[in-house]
C-alpha cells in the first residue's frame, strides 16, 4: 500500500477535527432534540430501548407553537444586526486608518486592535459592569459635569456597547486584510480622472473593499445571534435573546430536548440567513454584470457589443 | 498668456524652479521646462533620475517643496490632481478591475458630469480609436497585456485633457507590439493634438518618438533638445554616453590643437568648447581602414554580428577602446576584420563631438 502522502495526512486532520468536535457534537444535540423529556440523568429518554425506537417533535411542536421561541429568534437577529452595523460603521474608517497608516505604525495599530484577545473575556465584560454601573467610572465622570448619570448597566444600551466592543475586531481584521491589499494607483488614477476624494472612496475603496465588508458581517453576525453572556450580564431581563431562552431550558428547566431543538432552529437559520444573503448578492452581481462575459473566452463577432459600451452598470 | 519663466510665452506647461525632496534625497532639483501645446516631449533617463517624480508633479500626485508649474498660463501648483485638465497613463495602467472596459473610459467623463449619451458616444469613439469596441463589456482581467494598455489610453484621452501625461506607457509589452504600438501611440497623438510628456528609460523610444527630448540625471535636465540635437551635439558626456552608443576618447586642447592621449592631433570642423577634455565618436561614423581624416591604429578584441550590423571593438595603443559599427546594407561583404588583426579606424572631421564636462 503506498504511504499516505502529506496532503493526505493533513486534510486527515482537518477532517477529524471537524468530525469530532463540531459533525459529532450536532448530531448529539439533534438527537437529543428529537428525544423526550424525562425525570432522570440526563433528563432525557435514551431513543433506542427494549420496546423499539422512543423519537419525539414535541421538542420542536413547542418551539414552533409558543411565540416566545420566536420572539426570542427575531430579537437576537435584530440585535445582531445592529451590532453588526455599528461594528461596521465603526469599524470602517478604524480598517481604513491602520491601512493607511505609515508602514512602521501599522503593526502597533493592528495589535492595539486584538489586545483585548489577551484578556479573558469574561473578565473583560466583568470590568464593563465596573464601567457602567450606577455608581461605575462613567456615571462617576457624567455626575461630575453635573448632569444627571443615566442608568447604563442592564439596559440595551450596555449590551450593544458590551456586543460591540467584543465583535468589533473580527470587523476590523477582514476589513484591513482588504484594504491593505488595495493598489493605491487605482485611487490616484481615480482622482486624476476628476473624482474628488469622497468620489473616490464611493467609487474604488468601497467597492473594492466588498468581500472584506461581507466576510465581517459574517464574522460578527452569526456569533452575535447566538450570544448569551453579554445579554445576560449586561442587558436587562427584557432582553430575552434566543441564547439566554436556550440557557434557561437547559439549567433552569432542565428540558435538554427542548435546547437543544433550540440550538438546532438557531444553527439552521444563522447558516441559512447569510447563504441566502450571499446567493441574493450574487444574483445581483450576475444580472449587473449580465453584458460582461464571466469567462476569458472571447466573444463571438457577431455578437453587438453593448449599446455604447456603457451597459454594464456602473457601481455609484 | 501670462510670462512664464524660463520658456516660450506660448508655452503649455511651464515648470520653474521645481524641487520635490523625499527626506533627505533630492528626487527634483530645481528644474526647469516648457512644453508646448501639441508637442510630444520625452523625458529621457534612467530609473532614479527623478522623471518619473517630475511627472507625478506635474500630475499633482507629488508636492513640491519649491518651485511652480503653471498650465495655460494659470497656477496649478497647489491645485489637487482632480481638478487638473492634466491626464495620466500609469506605469501599470491602474485599470478600474470592478468595472467593464467601457465605464473604464467612460470613468472620467462621468466624473465630470457629462450626460449619459454623450458619454455612451465618446467612449464608443475613443474604443473605436484604440479598435477595442468590441470588448467593451469585457473586465479588465479578460484582456492581453496589449489590449490594457489601449484601455488605459483610452481613458486617459477620453476626457480630451490640453496634456497627457505617461509614465513608462510601453516597458510593460513585449519587443514586437512595443514597436507597433510606439508608431500607433505617435499617430494617435498627431490626430488628436494633444501635448504628451511621456516617460522613458529607453533611448531608442525617445529618438523615434519625440518632437523634444530632455534628458534627465539627478533630478536636473542635462539637455533639452530635438532627438537629431541631442544625438549629435550632446551637451555634456553624460548624454553622450546616455542616448546612443558613443565612444568617448580623453583629449588635450593646447594652443587650439586637439590631441589624443597617444599624441594623435585630431581635425575637426564641430564646435570646440573652451576647456574641452572629451572627444565623443558614434560608432556608426568611424570607418574600418584610412579612408578619412582622423585615423587611429589598433587591435581587434572584439567582434559582434547583430543581422543588421556589424561592430568591431578596437584597442588603441595608450589602451583606451573604440567602437566601429558598420552597417550590412551590403551584405557581410564589406571590409571586416578578425580579432587580434591590427587594423586602422578613421573618421571625419564633423564626426568629432568635443565635451568640456
Amino acid at each position: 500500500m503506498k504511504r499516505p502522502s502529506g496532503r493526505t495526512v493533513v486534510l486527515a486532520i482537518v477532517w477529524a477535527w471537524l468530525l469530532a468536535l463540531l459533525i459529532v457534537p450536532t448530531l448529539i444535540v439533534l438527537k437529543i432534540a428529537f428525544s423526550q423529556s424525562a425525570d432522570s440523568v440526563p433528563p432525557y429518554a435514551p431513543m433506542l430501548q427494549h420496546d423499539g425506537l422512543h423519537a419525539s417533535i414535541d421538542a420542536f411542536a413547542l418551539i414552533l407553537s409558543d411565540p416566545l421561541y420566536a420572539h426570542a429568534l427575531l430579537l437576537s437577529l435584530k440585535v445582531a444586526a445592529i451590532s453588526t452595523a455599528i461594528c461596521l460603521l465603526a469599524g470602517y474608517p478604524m480598517a481604513l486608518a491602520i491601512a493607511r497608516a505609515p508602514e512602521r505604525w501599522r503593526g502597533l495599530l493592528l495589535m492595539l486592535v486584538m489586545l483585548p484577545f489577551w484578556t479573558g473575556f469574561l473578565m473583560r465584560i466583568n470590568a464593563w459592569i465596573g464601567l457602567l454601573q450606577d455608581n461605575g467610572w462613567i456615571n462617576t465622570i457624567v455626575s461630575m459635569t453635573g448632569l444627571t448619570p443615566p442608568r447604563l448597566l442592564y439596559t440595551d444600551t450596555a449590551m450593544y456597547i458590551g456586543m460591540v466592543y467584543t465583535y468589533l475586531p473580527f470587523m476590523v481584521l477582514p476589513l484591513y486584510a482588504r484594504l491593505s491589499q488595495l493598489d493605491p494607483r487605482l485611487l490616484e488614477a481615480a482622482a486624476d480622472l476628476g473624482a474628488p476624494p469622497w468620489r473616490v472612496f464611493a467609487t474604488m475603496t468601497l467597492p473594492l473593499s466588498l468581500p472584506g465588508i461581507w466576510a465581517g458581517i459574517l464574522l460578527v453576525f452569526v456569533p452575535a445571534a447566538g450570544e448569551y453572556v453579554i445579554p445576560e450580564l449586561l442587558g436587562g431581563p427584557q432582553a430575552q435573546l434566543i441564547g439566554r431562552v436556550l440557557w434557561q431550558e437547559f439549567f433552569q428547566n432542565s428540558d435538554w430536548p427542548t435546547a437543544s431543538a433550540i440550538a438546532c432552529a438557531l444553527l439552521v437559520v444563522v447558516l441559512l440567513l447569510p447563504a441566502c444573503l450571499l446567493w441574493a448578492l450574487r444574483l445581483i452581481s450576475t444580472r449587473t454584470a449580465a453584458s460582461a462575459p464571466s469567462g476569458a473566452t472571447a466573444r463571438p463577432a457577431s455578437t453587438p457589443p453593448a449599446p455604447g459600451g456603457t451597459a454594464a452598470p456602473l457601481p455609484r | 498668456m501670462g510670462t512664464l519663466q524660463g520658456g516660450t510665452l506660448n508655452g503649455l506647461l511651464a515648470v520653474a524652479g521645481l524641487r520635490v525632496r523625499f527626506g533627505e534625497v533630492t528626487a527634483v532639483d530645481t528644474l526647469d521646462l516648457t512644453v508646448a501645446p501639441g508637442e510630444l516631449f520625452v523625458l529621457l533617463g534612467a530609473s532614479g533620475s527623478g522623471k518619473s517624480t517630475l511627472l507625478r508633479a506635474i500630475g499633482g500626485f507629488v508636492h513640491p517643496d519649491a518651485g511652480r508649474i503653471t498650465l495655460h498660463g494659470a497656477d496649478i501648483t497647489a491645485t489637487p490632481p482632480h481638478r487638473r485638465p492634466v491626464n495620466m497613463m500609469f506605469q501599470s495602467y491602474a485599470l478600474f478591475p470592478h468595472m467593464s472596459v467601457a465605464a473604464n473610459v467612460g470613468f472620467g467623463l462621468r466624473m465630470r458630469g457629462l450626460a449619459r449619451p454623450e458619454i455612451t458616444a465618446r467612449v464608443r469613439e475613443m474604443l473605436e480609436l484604440v479598435q477595442l469596441h468590441e470588448l467593451a463589456a469585457r473586465r479588465p482581467a479578460q484582456l492581453s497585456g496589449g489590449q490594457q494598455q489601449r484601455v488605459a489610453l483610452a481613458r486617459s484621452l477620453a476626457p480630451h485633457p490640453s496634456l497627457l501625461l505617461l509614465d513608462e506607457p510601453l516597458s510593460a509589452l513585449d519587443r514586437n507590439l512595443r514597436r507597433d504600438t510606439r508608431e500607433e501611440l505617435v499617430r494617435l497623438q498627431r490626430a488628436l493634438g494633444i501635448a504628451f510628456i511621456l516617460v522613458t528609460h529607453d533611448q531608442e523610444e525617445a529618438l523615434t518618438m519625440a518632437d523634444r527630448i530632455g534628458v534627465m540625471h539627478a533630478g536636473r535636465l542635462l539637455q533639452v533638445g530635438t532627438p537629431a540635437d541631442v544625438y549629435e551635439r550632446p551637451a555634456t558626456r553624460l548624454v553622450a554616453e546616455f542616448l546612443g552608443a558613443a565612444n568617448v576618447l580623453p583629449v588635450t586642447l593646447r594652443d587650439g590643437q586637439i590631441r589624443l592621449a597617444c599624441g594623435t592631433a585630431i581635425e575637426t570642423t564641430s564646435p570646440v568648447p573652451p576647456g574641452t577634455q572629451w572627444l565623443a565618436i558614434r560608432p556608426e561614423r568611424v570607418s574600418l581602414g584610412a579612408h578619412d581624416r582622423n585615423a587611429v591604429s589598433g587591435t581587434v578584441i572584439a567582434r559582434s554580428y547583430a543581422g543588421d550590423s556589424l561592430t568591431h571593438v578596437v584597442r588603441l595603443a595608450d589602451g583606451s577602446t573604440l567602437r566601429t559599427t558598420a552597417s550590412l546594407r551590403h551584405g557581410l561583404t564589406a571590409s571586416q576584420a578578425q580579432v587580434d588583426d591590427t587594423v586602422t579606424l578613421s573618421w571625419q572631421p564633423d564626426a568629432c563631438i568635443l565635451l568640456a564636462r
